[in-house]
Parts: structure tokens; sequence; C-alpha cells
């Protein structure tokens, strides 16, 4: 795969390292145990588009969020989460 | 001899000497292995897989089933190499394979006798039972029987290479199509890259009599490879195969760049995989001739028609003195031109089709050839070499005709694997009679061509020029569509596929494959491709059944009565050919596939005798072995009470290092610790945990306040890499509003832990500056000009740890230890802190809360942390999870062990009754006895009972009594020394 990353252009995807679903979000901390349950552990596994996160190591060392296509990995976006 | 006298892309002014099973020949360049071999009348190269049935040359490609040798000697053999793809070289050696005792006689032979129980399935349901023979009876009987050439078995001596390149248009292929996209993508000035796997530019070109633009094609193919190499931006990789088909853009490729020569030159890889990433591509791969499937369609001297001529045309060989012609339709016709033109007597056409064209008639007639309308082939004869070829007539009856060539017309496939690699299936078109690359290719690949099912000269040429010239468009480039190239447009129609059932008739050749075995996995069930591929291994040798796979699928579609559409295909993946794992693997071979990281101390310990081991990606020093110590626990003993009675030094640089600046850094560090760091004054160190989100420990280590607005943290030596990244993860992801910024700094310093009761007069001598208790006390930190200073201890005792930058680190070890300190290593760094019961790799495994290491005490109440809700958990502040203890064996004498489980003194040792693990054992020489930390079930009530430890992998059965995990100096005076 080559991932467009917005501050080093299109790379390798060796280059990057893998986390996952980037939409679950942290909870406040006063969450209720399910909040933290769900966002710790549980993940869609969509047949298509997902956000996702792609820390790239060997280059600008961001987490990017990349907007993947889980059949044909076509990539739809690739941002850097504070932009 | 076979040569013939004239013609041929040979250069007949020398001879090179080659060796086939020992016996010397001679041949040309620009001759195959194949060709030199057929040009010496030599036709039998190996025996089959499992019936040890004679084989020969039956293409003139590297999709050749059988045609396979071993090839040079000694490291560099390498089995089932296809002769067909051999160029040949003065002084190449190559051996026949499967042959026992001799290739002429080989008794394994007899198989063929035992065909039946060789059938389909036949490893599944003839080595089912007695289930302990197998390792003893079966399993070797397979090994000496079946499997084709020998693997060297020694280190590969040659290097191969790994590179990258990056183009506008990629061409695969350059036969007719891929020249003419070439030609029509170079002019538009893109930067584009031709591969092709021959050593020669033309594909078809080189094989047949044919015209372009009113030259000879192999003349037109190198006319316009001088047109393409004089592009500024056009790159030729000739034996260069594509082999992989990746994701948005991406191929792979293999360059063979010595595979031509004896052995590579000095400093030369053998072969090169290319990374190719490319904006668009054209897959111009061609097509592959396919087999014919009739009784003893292998027997040598049956040939492919395309390949005879490719025989005739381009190596100038006769593969035969008399032939005979099966064929379907015109391509076999164009064979028995070719044979006639060159002089070989046609002693008959079989045409398949009752109804012959009368120009084709007239020509049989002509050169006296019998033509068999609407028969079959029945069977061949002959014991290595064909002789007799069994024509069954439209009307019944036979024929025995004598002949040592039998040139089968079978049709073509094109090459679309790689347009199938990301997915795809081939699409069965039943006017051409082949399968067609996938309506959805790979995203940016066009297909022209023959690949396409494009088979005529003419269209092949105007597709290329199309298909050229819309991908330099595609990828940016202002041009139009030159011209195409003209050549004759080839109407003949398509040949079908060509099934004449009956005893022995292959569909697979290099896994013996028949029409038998397809028949019996039909009637036992195994009927959908993917399954009845499987039972029969039909198509998964290494030619990957490029040449009899379609055929195999045409037989199944027969016996279950559907289409080949409804049939289908098995999923293509690359490789698309076999590619060593060598080439594959590049430079990155022993050392270079995982470098050692060296110290800045290293060369002074290495001096000192230190026996080293790797310890994560960092060579360590374990131990310094001094005069008179023959074992290493001797050493170990020796450092650690050096430490506990006077002083010792240890490497400490390959600890993480992180460096944190900014104003909100004391907000971010107490985000990712247990404990409150943000309350650390300036020049105080504090020791913290951090966990995962999930609520277990991540990794530990020191915080050092250096300035009001920069820390350093370390982190464990096997953790670095992963907490900068779950760093920078909470600064970016989740707190991207606080203000720092934070580097790894672990190259950048040596460190080095002076520990025990005279640390102080060392450092003060290192430094030349006093550093009274008063003004650096337990846990302080500062800066001694270009040293850092930390008052920390992992031992227990008075302890610093010193680091400079890293050029200084050598000459600091080195007045460390003149000014009286003892280096130990990291065998008793770890039983200094076993000693104390600190937590280490044993510990922090992943799967221990703070709570279980005995850090609960840490865990802030008074903030938000990563981790901290998970932590929570009921299950996890549960008093009967695994917590830290320490073990003494109850003997005193008895060495405790890591792993042995924990239990009752009465309990069987069974499952139910586990409560627990020893993480970490040492013998402690401060104590005299050995010591352990384990993790036990309910660990801090139990201080004072006695267990057993459980060790049935290394037969240890200890009885051990639970104490605090700290051994050493409990209430930790030494620590202010
Ligand atoms: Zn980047």
């Amino acid at each position: 795969m080559r991932i467009p990353c917005p501050h080093c252009g299109e790379r390798a995807s060796e280059e990057f390292s893998y986390l996952g679903a980037a939409d679950p979000l942290r909870p406040p901390p006063d969450a209720t145990a399910e909040a933290w349950h769900a966002y710790v552990f549980l993940r869609d596994n969509p047949a298509g588009n997902l956000r996702e996160f792609w820390h790239h190591v060997h280059g600008c060392r961001r987490w990017l969020i990349v907007t993947r296509d889980t059949r044909t990995h076509a990539i739809a976006a690739c941002v850097d989460p504070r932009a | 001899m076979m040569r013939l006298a004239a013609g041929g892309l040979i250069d007949r002014s020398r001879s090179v000497r080659f060796a086939f099973d020992g016996r010397v020949y001679t041949g040309h360049p620009g001759d195959t292995l194949a060709s030199a071999l057929l040009a010496n009348g030599v036709r039998l190269l190996g025996r089959s897989f499992k019936y040890h049935r004679p084989r020969g040359i039956m293409t003139a490609g590297p999709e050749d089933p059988c045609a396979l040798v071993e090839l040079r000697t000694g490291a560099r053999r390498e089995p089932n190499t296809p002769a067909t793809a051999v160029e040949l070289f003065d002084g190449l050696e190559a051996q026949s394979q499967n042959r026992f005792p001799s290739l002429r006689f080989d008794l394994m032979a007899a198989n063929g006798w035992l065909a039946p129980l060789l059938a389909a399935g036949f490893y599944y349901k003839t080595f089912m039972w007695p289930a302990g023979w197998w390792e003893r009876v079966y399993e070797p009987l397979i090994r000496r029987a079946a499997g084709l050439g020998r693997a060297s078995g020694l280190p590969d001596p040659d290097t191969y290479d790994r590179a990258h390149l990056f183009c506008d248009v990629l061409i695969i292929g350059a036969g007719p199509a891929g020249l003419a996209a070439a030609l029509a993508a170079g002019r538009s000035g893109a930067r584009v890259v031709l591969c092709e796997a021959d050593a020669r530019l033309g594909g078809r070109l080189l094989a047949e009599t044919c015209e372009i633009d009113g030259q000879p094609g192999a003349a037109w193919a190198t006319s316009t490879e001088a047109t393409l190499r004089a592009f500024p931006e056009l790159r030729v990789l000739t034996r260069t195969t594509v082999f992989g088909a990746y994701d948005h853009g991406t191929y792979a490729a293999v360059e063979r760049l010595a595979d031509h020569q004896p052995f590579p030159d000095a400093h030369q890889p053998r072969e090169r995989v290319w990374r190719i990433v490319a904006k668009r591509t054209v897959l111009a791969a061609g097509a592959v001739e396919r087999l014919v499937a009739f009784p003893g369609n292998d027997r040598p001297g049956v040939m492919l028609a395309g390949a005879v001529r490719c025989y005739l045309n381009r190596y100038a060989v006769a593969p035969g003195q008399t032939a005979v012609v099966a064929t379907g339709g015109a391509e076999g016709w164009r064979t028995v031109e070719a044979l006639a033109a060159r002089g070989i007597r046609v002693a008959a056409v079989v045409d398949r089709r009752a109804e012959v064209p009368p120009a084709q008639a007239a020509l049989a007639q002509r050169i006296g050839a019998r033509l068999f309308a609407g028969a079959r082939i029945g069977a061949t004869r002959g014991a290595t070499n064909l002789r007799t070829v069994i024509v069954e007539g439209a009307t019944g009856g036979a024929q025995r005709l004598t002949a040592d060539l039998l040139a089968v017309a079978g049709g073509w496939n094109p090459q679309v694997q790689l347009a199938c690699h990301l997915g795809g299936r081939p699409v069965w078109d039943e006017t051409r009679a082949a399968f067609l690359p996938p309506t959805t290719p790979p995203p940016g690949m066009e297909v022209a061509g023959a690949a396409a099912g494009r088979f005529g000269l003419g269209e092949s040429l105007r597709d290329g020029t199309r298909a050229g010239s819309d991908a330099a468009v595609a990828a940016g480039f202002a041009t139009t569509a030159p011209e195409p190239p003209s050549a004759p447009d080839d109407d003949t129609p398509a040949t079908p596929i060509w099934l004449m059932p009956g005893r022995k008739a292959f569909v697979d050749l290099q896994h013996d494959v028949t029409m038998d075995d397809i028949a019996l996995a039909h009637r036992e069930g195994f009927r959908a491709v993917e399954h009845f591929k499987r039972y029969t291994t039909h198509g998964m040798a290494t030619d990957q059944g490029k040449t009899g796979g379609v055929l195999g699928m045409a037989a199944m579609a027969a016996l279950t009565g559907r289409s080949m559409a409804e049939t289908g295909t098995t999923l293509h993946r690359p490789p698309s050919t076999p590619v060593a794992i060598g080439a594959l693997a590049g430079r990155h071979r022993g050392k270079d596939f995982r470098p050692t990281r060296l110290t800045p101390g290293h060369a002074w310990a290495a001096e000192q005798g230190a026996s080293f081991v790797e310890s994560g990606v960092w060579l360590r020093a374990q131990w310094f072995p001094r005069a008179g110590e023959t074992e290493w626990q001797q050493s170990v003993d020796r450092e650690v009470l050096a430490v506990r009675n006077g002083v010792g030094v240890s490497d400490v640089s390959t600890l993480g290092k992180i460096e944190l600046a900014g104003p909100d850094g004391g907000a971010f560090l107490d985000f990712l610790y247990i404990n409150m760091l943000s309350t650390l004054p300036v020049g105080r160190v504090r020791y913290g945990a951090m966990l995962r989100e999930d609520g277990f420990v991540l990794d530990d280590g020191t915080v050092a306040r250096l300035e009001a607005e920069r820390w350093v943290i370390t982190t464990t030596t096997a953790n670095a890499a992963r907490v900068l990244a779950h760093m920078e993860f909470a600064h970016q992801v989740l707190r991207p509003n606080l203000r720092v910024a934070f580097v790894s700094v672990t190259d950048r310093w040596a460190q080095y832990a002076v520990a025990g009761k005279r640390a102080r007069e060392v450092i003060q001598a290192v430094l030349e500056h006093a550093i009274p208790d008063a003004a650096f006390p337990a846990m302080a930190c500062g800066t001694f000009g270009s040293a850092r200073l930390f008052r920390i201890s992992f031992s227990g005792e008075l302890a610093y740890e010193i680091a400079v930058p890293a050029r200084e680190g050598d000459a600091l070890v080195r007045r460390i230890v003149a000014a009286g300190a003892v280096p130990y290593g990291l065998e008793a760094l770890g039983v200094l802190r076993i000693e104390k019961g600190h937590p280490a790799g044993g510990e922090l495994n992943g799967q221990t809360t703070a709570r279980d290491l005995g850090l609960g005490r840490l865990l802030s109440a008074r903030k938000d942390f990563i981790g901290r809700a998970m932590a929570l958990r009921p299950a996890l502040l549960d008093p009967a999870r695994p917590t830290l203890v320490g073990l003494r064996p109850a003997d005193r004498r008895t060495r405790l062990r890591a792993g042995a489980h924990l239990l009752p003194r009465d309990a069987p040792a069974r499952i139910e009754h586990d409560q627990g693990w020893i993480t970490s054992a040492a013998f402690s020489p401060t104590l005299g006895h050995p010591i352990a930390l384990a993790l036990l079930t309910n660990g801090p009530a139990r201080h004072g009972e006695r267990l057993r430890a459980h060790d049935p992998v290394r037969d240890g059965e200890t009885e051990v009594d639970v104490v605090e995990p700290c051994f050493v100096d409990p209430e930790g005076l030494r620590l202010r020394g």
C-alpha cells in the first residue's frame, strides 16, 4: 500500500505502524464502565471505508487518520488529526 | 545434429561448451539450454514426479512443466529450473532430476504400474494408518520417492539486491503490444519502465515469421529497441520478470543479473528484486501456449505447435525429423508451413475438424502430408522418445504413424495473472476460447495485446499503441497516439480447448495429474475448482499450471456439465513465477537482517573480556570474567558483592531516554504516569509507572526534572520504542492542546550506574566536584559540565547514574573504573534488582497491574491518567490476583527457576491447584542462597507460608517459603549512604 502522508508525501506502508479504528473517542474520566469497555475493546469491522490510525514511525512520527476501504485498500483521505 | 543449416537468432560464429549429466556438448550464444540440447539430439531431460515417466521439452518458454533440471553444482546448485528459460553459457552444468539409478533406466518407473495407488488424493487415503507409521515409515518413503530436484543444502554464496523504481508508465512485456505501448508512451516524455523476462526484446516476434512496417518481425523489434533506448526517460529492464501486483500501483519484479553467467562477477548481485511504483501500467505479458490432453501426451517428442515454430525460427533447431501435427484450426497449420519451409518431413496432419479449409488441405497435399480430418490422437508409443503416433479416425479405426515429433496446437492462454493479483477473477470468453483479464484489473492497469485475448499481430500492435498513449495521458502527459506499426491482421478463429480422454492423458505434467484423476475427484465429490485443485494437486507445481491449468478445469466442466464460466478458476496470488527466497531477502541476511547496536562503552567492555548477550536490539555485557573464574556464576557473585560491599559500575546506556520540554510538560507527565509528577521539583527524580489504556502496566522508569520546563525520562531497554510511540499517541491524539515537545535521546547519551557505599567518592573523583549528601541527596539530579547526574538506585545501594554525550562515554567509563569501581554486567544487575524486589522483564509481562507489582500506592486518585478507568475494574482489584512476592527455597540450597508453578504443598499438580508462578530467580551471593520473585494469588497476605514450586518441564520440585519481595535492606538505609 502507498499512504499519502500530509507531511511526507506518498510513502510505502511499511514505514507506518497500524493501530486500528480512529473514531472511538476516549471517554471522560468519570464515564461509565460500559463506555470505557466500549472504547478500549469494541470495534466495528466494516466492509467499506474505515477511518483508522497509522503512525508514520519511519517518517514524520505523526499519528495519522487514514480513510481506507477495507475491501479494496483504496485510500480516500489521510489527515493529521491536528489539522 | 538437429541444427538447421541457416537462420535463427543465434551467434554461429561462436561456440559454447556445456555439460548435461556429465556429457559435454556445444551450442551457440543465443541458445537456451533446451534449444542446445535439442540441437544435440538430447530429448530426454528427466523423470516425472509420481510415475517417473520420461519427460522432455514441451515448450520454448519459462512456463515449461517438465523440462526441469538441476542447474550448476555445489552451493550454487538450483533444482527445478526449466531448461527452456536458461540462457546457455560457457561452462554450464546441468543434471537431470528424479531418476534412479540413471535417467535412461529408472527403476521407479515401476510406479507407472502402481498408478491406481498413486491416483488423486493418494496421500490422504494410503498413508492414513497406523498413525505411528507416519514419522518412521511413510514420511521417509514419500520424501525419497517424491520431489524433483535437490536443493544444495549449503549457504547461498551469492548476494542479492533490492531496489526501488518510480515511473509514470510501467509496461510489462516487450512483445509486439509492449513495444508498441513503449513507443507511444515513451515519445510523450513520460518516465517509462519496460520489463521483459527474456534477454531479448520481441516476444513472439522472435519465434514467428511475420512482417511489421515491411521489416521482418525480429528486425523490427531490434530497430524499435534502438528507438526506445534513445528516449531519455525510458528504461528497459531485460531478464526481468514482473511477478506480483500489489496495492496502489506497486509491482515486484526480479531482474536476473548473472543467471546467464557461470557465476556473478565480483561485487555483482546475482539477482535484484525491484519494487516498481507506477502511476499507470500496461500489462502486455502476452499469452502462453496450452497443452492438449490425449493419452501419452507427455512423451518426449510431443511439443506445443508454437514452441516448434520458436525452435525452428529463433534457434534454428529441428525438434524432430518426421513430424505429425495435431490441430483444431489455423494455429497448427502455421506450424505445418514452418516445418515444411525448413525442409522437415510432415508425415501427417491430424485436424479435429471434419471440414478442413481447402487452402490447408492443398498445403497438406503439396508437401505430401497425409491429412486426417475429424480425427484424434489415440495414443503415443516409444520407450524414452516418441516413435509412433496412433491416430483414431472419424469413422473409427486406428492408424500407426512413425514420427519423432508430435506438434500439438492447443491454443493460447492470455497471461492474466498480474491482472488478478488484487482479487479479480479471469473471465471466460467463448469466442476467443480463453480466460481474459478481469473486468476490474488493479487500478491504473490496462491489459493490451495477447494478454487481453487480442492474438492477431495487427490488432495487438494497435492495442499496444492505444494503451501506451492512454497510459501516458492518464499519467499527466499531453500526447496523441502515433500511427500504430502496421502488420496484417490475423482473422483466424481461436483454437478451442482440446481434450481426448484415455489412459495417461495428462493435464498437469509436473504433478502427474491425468484426466482420470480429475474424473476420480469428480466421483468423490471434489468438484468445485478450489477443491479438486487441492485434491489432485492440479496446477499446484512450480509452473502453476500455466500450460495445463485450463485443461483440468475444462475436464471438470465436461464432467459436471457446467460451462467454463460456471466452473471458473482459482485465485491468482503473487508470485506468478518462482522467485528465490534469497532474492526476496536481498541484503537482509544474517546480521544485516537484524543489526546489532553497540553502546558507547562497548570497546571498553570488550577489552575487559566481557561476555556479551543480545538484549533487545543491543549487545550488552553479561559479566566480566577475571583470572581464575571458571564458571560464570563466580564472576556474577563477585560483581554483586563488589556492589554490596564496595562500589561497582554498570553500563545502562541502553535504557530508553526521552527528553521533554514545554510549559505543559508536568500536565503531560501526569497524564502518562499513574503517579503525580507535576509536583516534582526542579533537580529531583521520581520513580513512575505507565499503564496501557486497558489498565495493565506498560513500562516503568524514572522522571527527572532538569529545569522548570525540561524533563528527561527513562524507559526499560525493551520498551523504549513502544513507550515513545505511546507518548506520541497520547500527545497528538488524546492531548493535542498540551504545549509539550519530546524526542528520543537514547543514542545521544552514554549512561553508567555507579553503585555501592563508595559510589560518592568515585563520582566526586570523576567529576572533580564535591557532591555532599545535603546538596545532592537521594533522588536528586543535576548537571555538571557536560554530564548529567542522577542519584537513583536500582540496587538499593548508595548509587548514581551519570550520563554524558555518547562520544564521551568510553572515556567516562575508563575514568570511573580508574577511580575504583568494579565493572558489573547484566546478570549482576539482575541479581541486585531481584534482591531488592524491583519488577523488570519477567514481571512487566503485559498482564500485570500496578497493584500486582506492589505499586498500588502510586496510583493517584487526584488526576486522570491513561489506564486509570480500566485499572479500577473490579476484576483487576481482586486480591486473589497473582501479586508480587519473594520466595526462598525451604532448604536454602535448591536452585529456583523462573517458570515453575506454585501449588499448595499437599495438592496434586493439576491446573485447578495452580496459584501462581516464579517470574525471576537468581542465586543471591549477599544472602548465600537462591531467591526468586513470583506472582502468587493473594500474595501479600501469605508471607511465611510454605508452598511447592513445581517445574515438570525441567523436573523440578522444590518447597519454598513466601517472603517479602525485598530481600536486602528492606528499610532502605543503604540508599541514603
Ligand atoms: Zn509522514
